[in-house]
């Protein structure tokens, strides 16, 4: 029982931890000369760098806000596991935690979504994904078998 | 009180001298469309009155360049605008520097006007300053501001969470004071006069039952439970 608790924990962090980097570097599109993340495009083309601010339209505003409400909903499902892990009767389901991390997940996945289908606009087409976008697609799977497995889990004592 | 005062009083005092300097405020960035005009704004701060001698000067540095060159000036109450260089015919002074303003309006944009303006102030004998700088970006269609789709995006979901929360707490707030008050409306009926004491007790605890339904209902059925199996 307890290494099923330390697993789960082991895992949510895990995700926040990815959703986290993800949303914070600067490696959502890579090529030599230049990265891009979700917040500022910068290239380095002949010595000196320059960064365009993320203006230039609305998804990407879109996809930002969609990372930092998986990674809120993701931090109160954390917080909300450990409420109700010393409240909830014996017996029960960690529902709400399940439902938020869930939640958290679809999140990521619409805004890797979102990015996936409108990088064309923000960056050059033939730009290869860097790691952090990678690290954002790795995060929708773990957020959401984390939510699932709290669903499903019942507390023993 | 006046201890506090007093005290108050010298730490003014002693902070006074070393603010004596001219603090100039322009903007950060401005965004504006091709063929409009945009109003650069400069304003500074001085502990001393405004004299007669201030002087403003803008200088402009396009970008891609290292060097400014000077766009207007203005001292002993006359402006002098740019009358060679790029903004010939196109810039005008709109401020008011007896209220400290030293506003430009550059008309006509062009994507070439890109570039950082820097504004400077003097107001003898406050002349220790540092210069203000505002960039200026022109488009050809304004884009939407930085972070205001997104703050709106987070702060619709989060908005739509604490109302859901303050829902179903408020319904079961009401939920629970509707049972309470059948509770007691059917016992009051049924037992009259002969157990006073459990009449009394029976819908409080029905009420605690209800309120509290999430943490208490289990352990009260167990108790309920091994009640009946000693009976």
């Amino acid at each position: 029982m307890l290494l099923l608790l330390l697993g789960i924990i082991l895992l949510h962090l895990a995700a926040l931890v990815l959703l986290f980097i993800s949303t914070i570097v600067s490696a959502w599109v890579v090529n030599p000369t230049g990265s891009s993340d979700l917040w500022l495009n910068c290239s380095t083309p002949n010595g000196g760098t320059h960064c365009i601010s993320a203006t230039a339209g609305e998804w990407i505003q879109a996809v930002q806000a969609l990372m930092i409400l998986a990674i809120i909903f993701s931090f109160l499902s954390i917080f909300l596991f450990f409420c109700q892990l010393f409240t909830l009767q014996k017996g029960g389901r960690f529902f709400l935690t399940g439902i938020f991390q869930i939640l958290a997940s679809l999140f990521v996945m619409s805004g890797a979504t979102i990015y996936t289908v409108r990088s064309s606009d923000w960056v050059h087409k033939n730009d290869s994904f860097g790691f952090a976008y990678i690290l954002a697609w790795v995060a929708f799977p773990l957020a959401l078998l984390s939510g699932l497995i709290y669903v499903v889990l019942r507390k023993r004592e | 009180m006046l201890a506090f005062l007093a005290l108050a009083s010298i730490a003014l005092v002693g902070i006074a001298p070393q603010c004596q300097a001219i603090v100039i405020y322009t903007g950060w960035e401005r965004h504006a469309l091709v063929g409009s005009d945009v109003r650069l704004s400069c304003s500074f701060f001085s502990w001393r009155w405004t004299s007669e001698d201030v002087t403003f000067s803008w200088s402009y540095r396009p970008d891609g360049s290292r060097d400014s060159i000077s766009i207007f000036h203005f001292t002993g109450g006359a402006p002098y605008v740019d009358n060679k260089g790029p903004f010939r015919d196109r810039l005008e002074f709109v401020g008011n520097p007896g209220r400290r303003d030293g506003s430009i309006l550059i008309k006509n944009l062009d994507f070439s006007d890109n570039g950082t303006f820097t504004c400077d102030a003097k107001n003898p004998p406050d002349i220790v300053g540092r210069p203000s700088s505002v960039r200026l970006l022109v488009f050809e269609n304004l884009p939407v501001q930085a972070g205001v789709i997104t703050g709106a995006i987070i702060g619709a979901v989060l908005g739509l969470l604490v109302l859901i929360v303050v829902i179903y707490y408020l319904m079961r707030f009401l939920v629970a004071r509707r049972v309470f008050n059948l509770s007691v409306s059917k016992h009051g009926k049924k037992g009259k006069g002969k157990e006073g004491s459990q009449q009394r007790q029976g819908p409080v605890l029905y009420a605690t039952l209800d309120q509290s339904k999430l943490k208490a209902s289990a352990s009260e059925k167990k108790k309920q439970e091994s009640r009946k199996d000693k009976k």
